[in-house]
């Protein structure tokens, strides 16, 4: 019945279906092309919102920004995540892929979608910025592109969902399926109630655009179209934690504190985080309290607790893996000991610390109901998600690359020395942009904005020299973090091209052990063992977590004492 | 390791470390505190949204504001043309955002509190009240109406901060708030 050819993977020992090698080869070479161009026009546009460069043109700016959202935050991290997703299903489980022609439909329409839609943004008349909000009107290409890289992805989730269910027809795994996988699950369950709301509101609008549709109200429109917007950026959540998961499996052997609460708290994700849709709609007119505060919360911000949850359980692992090593002096010689000079580590790490500090804890002040009127589309919404997808998600997914790359094609990373440093280039460089957008918009600059100065306003404004300041150092870490770009899509595709083929590794690293199919304890012991069990305690990882609870608590009160300094409103 | 299946087929038993558990429990908590600080806000804080909105024309609006504008105008922002409108205390005070200006000028005494009705006669726009840093998403097609106290005096601005066409940048207009 099985007509796949595999082939062993001399490093991991896993089984690789020589269809899906290729498949997600293609996806991840794209998806870092991607990152390149969206990079680029990101670039274009820190560099003009750096107020002494002010590069672009008024024009070419919002274009650029439009690209920007489009290239970076739909193409590049879905492409990417494909590639997750045949890995976490087919390579995971040791399986054949299921219907590689289907995901073959996938690759293609997701990138004649990209490429329509980076032609409409380019021809001019498309500069509506990623979230495209009618009743602007942007060329039905615009529109028609991005349905057809949803449909595309949407294909990638069936391809997916269909190789679970093959592998665990053919008996490729024992018992259940991997954390990591069950991670990619949840990312796939909520990408695909995200294409469903994309293709609500997405279709009409491409028709509206087409003159077959006369009228969108422009808040329901909101409503649909956040439904996409922000459920999807759940999809990225869920993917770069499993990513964090599998890293921490993969360099430390590290096996999960508790797969119970590992996996409840990627349920919660499933249950309440594709909510994700009234944080836009905070201060819009026509929505009552109580759906907003429902909604923004995820019903009592058990989305939240799921992500403090892997907060702890990540590091955790890490700390119980090391410790069983021996590093055990201290709350934190497992850390100091850990790997910092490998990219697949320090990239890891580091993304897991500023999703939490600077992503998680912006966006709760964010999306808690009155808080958000001091914050609603100043430029600390940028600052916020680039603490999110910028260095969460893309970092991860670096660090992951890291790895990937070099296992997959067997070749050596071309600039070892330079990848050493990519990590702390890009993702502190990131990192800075993010809390100077963070800092400007707490002085109420605005996103999206061509010109802070004012000076072709017929009534002027003039922002405090703080605020110029911090959107100057803003354009200056945005090229640290550029120049830390360059470097990973260098290494990434030098070591596709001229990589020096691996020799096939004598000493393999320690997950090598691993045999295709891992053996388990059989069920009686497992039932024997049950009570008795020795589970690790991690002081180091917990104390790590009061120091994020209490700067959580106190950021959060502080922007309670700003929003009671400001007018009165009833 | 999370990237094989368990280890153990029934893991669903498997005991949990108790540092784990009380973590759980204490995000669990700060997740509640968190949750009911919104709806302690609406009952304790200063700083909350009417809900209160209808749906209008473009048309009906610019009317209602064109009609406040005609009986209190006291003045002119400089030489743009733009308007001064003092409205009495209490009354219902109309401004409209449209590409690329806000109309018209607004003159607030301090301390007092005014229905603010808010709606664009175009796009999205986003008003964006500064140094003050209130910020509301003003829709096409709906009027919002919010019940607005300044507390400080002096000249304000009101930016557009939703993004509008290429002219988005120039889009600025006042409020000028006077002490009693």
């Amino acid at each position: 019945m099985t007509t796949a050819l595999f082939r062993t993977c001399p490093d991991t020992g896993f089984k690789i279906d020589l269809k899906v090698d290729k498949l997600i080869k293609w996806n991840a070479v794209t998806a870092i092309v991607f990152l390149m161009v969206g990079g680029v026009f990101g670039l274009g546009v820190a560099m003009t919102r750096w107020p002494a460069v002010h590069l672009l043109p008024a024009d070419w700016f919002y274009l650029a920004l439009t690209a920007h959202g489009v290239d970076v935050l739909l193409v590049w991290l879905i492409f990417f995540e494909m590639a997750l997703l045949y890995f976490c299903s087919a390579i995971l489980l040791n399986s054949r892929l299921a219907a590689p022609k289907v995901a073959w439909v996938q690759y293609g329409m997701m990138l004649v979608g990209a490429l329509i839609t980076n032609v409409a943004i380019l021809q001019g008349d498309s500069s509506v910025m990623f979230t495209s909000y009618v009743p602007m009107k942007a060329a039905p290409a615009f529109y028609l592109g991005i349905i057809l890289f949803a449909v595309g992805a949407l294909m990638g989730c069936f391809v997916f969902l269909g190789t679970l269910y093959i592998a665990k027809k053919e008996k490729t795994y024992e018992g259940s399926i991997p954390l990591v996988t069950f991670g990619a699950l949840t990312a796939c369950i909520i990408a695909i109630f995200t294409i469903g709301a994309g293709a609500v509101i997405l279709i009409p609008t491409l028709l509206w655009s087409m003159d077959f549709i006369n009228y969108i109200d422009p808040l329901i429109y909101k409503v649909i179209w956040w439904a996409l917007g922000h459920a999807s950026q759940q999809v990225n959540v869920a993917a770069h934690i499993s990513v964090w998961y599998a890293i921490a499996a993969i360099l430390f052997g590290a096996k999960p504190l508790s797969e119970k609460v590992s996996r409840t708290a990627f349920f919660l994700y499933i249950l309440f985080l594709q909510l994700a849709s009234a944080h836009h709609l905070l201060v819009d007119p026509g929505l009552s309290s109580e759906y907003k505060i429902f909604n923004t919360s995820y019903a009592l911000y058990l989305a939240v607790l799921a992500s403090m949850i892997h907060g702890l359980t990540v590091p955790g692992a890490i700390e119980a893996a090391q410790r069983k090593k021996g590093y055990n002096k201290g709350l934190f010689e497992w850390l100091r000991k850990a790997p910092w000079g490998n990219p697949v580590f320090s990239g890891m790490f580091l993304s897991l610390n500023m999703f939490g500090f600077l992503g998680g804890i912006s966006g709760v002040m964010m999306g808690t109901e009155q808080l958000n009127i001091i914050i609603h589309n100043t430029i600390y919404v940028p600052g916020h998600f680039h603490g999110t997808v910028v260095v969460g998600t893309t970092l991860a997914f670096m660090a992951f690359s890291y790895w990937l790359v070099p296992t997959l094609w067997q070749r050596e990373l071309v600039f070892p020395k330079l990848a050493k440093w990519q990590p702390y280039l890009f993702g502190l460089g990131m990192g800075m942009v993010s809390v100077l957008m963070m800092g400007a918009g707490t002085l109420g600059v605005p996103r999206r904005l061509w010109d802070m100065s004012y000076s072709d306003a017929a009534m002027p404004y003039e922002f405090p020299a703080a605020a110029f300041l911090m959107m100057g150092l803003n354009g200056v870490f945005a090229l640290v973090a550029g120049v830390g770009a360059i470097i990973f899509i260098v290494q990434m595709v030098g070591t596709v091209m001229w990589g020096k083929k691996k020799v096939p590794a004598a000493a393999a690293p320690e997950t090598a052990a691993a045999p295709a199919a891992p053996a388990r304890t059989p069920e009686a012991s497992a039932v024997s063992s049950y009570g008795s069990a020795g589970t690790m305690e991690v002081p180091g990882t917990f104390v790590l977590a009061l120091i994020f609870l209490v700067t959580f608590m106190l950021y959060y009160f502080v922007n309670w004492k700003y929003l009671s300094s400001v007018w009165g409103l009833s | 390791m999370a990237i094989f299946p368990p280890a153990k087929a029934v893991w669903w038993n498997e005991p949990v470390e108790k540092s784990e558990i009380l973590w759980v429990v204490i995000a669990l908590l700060w997740s509640l505190f968190m949750f009911f600080m919104m709806p302690y806000w609406h009952i304790t804080g200063k700083q909350n949204l009417s809900n209160e909105a209808y749906r209008i024309s473009a048309d009906a609006f610019a009317e209602k504001t064109e009609a406040m504008a005609d009986k209190y105008t006291v003045g002119e922002v400089g030489d743009t043309g733009v308007p001064i409108v003092a409205p009495p205390v209490g009354t219902d005070v109309y401004l409209y955002g449209r590409r690329w200006e806000w109309w018209p000028a607004l003159k607030f005494k301090k301390g007092e509190t005014y229905r603010l009705h808010l709606s664009s006669l175009d796009w999205l726009h986003g008003f964006s009240l500064q140094p003050v840093n209130i910020n509301l998403q003003v829709q096409p097609g709906y009027e919002m109406v919010v019940n607005i106290t300044p507390t400080t005096s002096g000249e304000f601005s009101i930016l557009c901060n939703e993004y509008c066409g290429i002219g988005h940048h120039t889009m600025v207009g006042k409020i000028y708030v006077t002490d009693k």
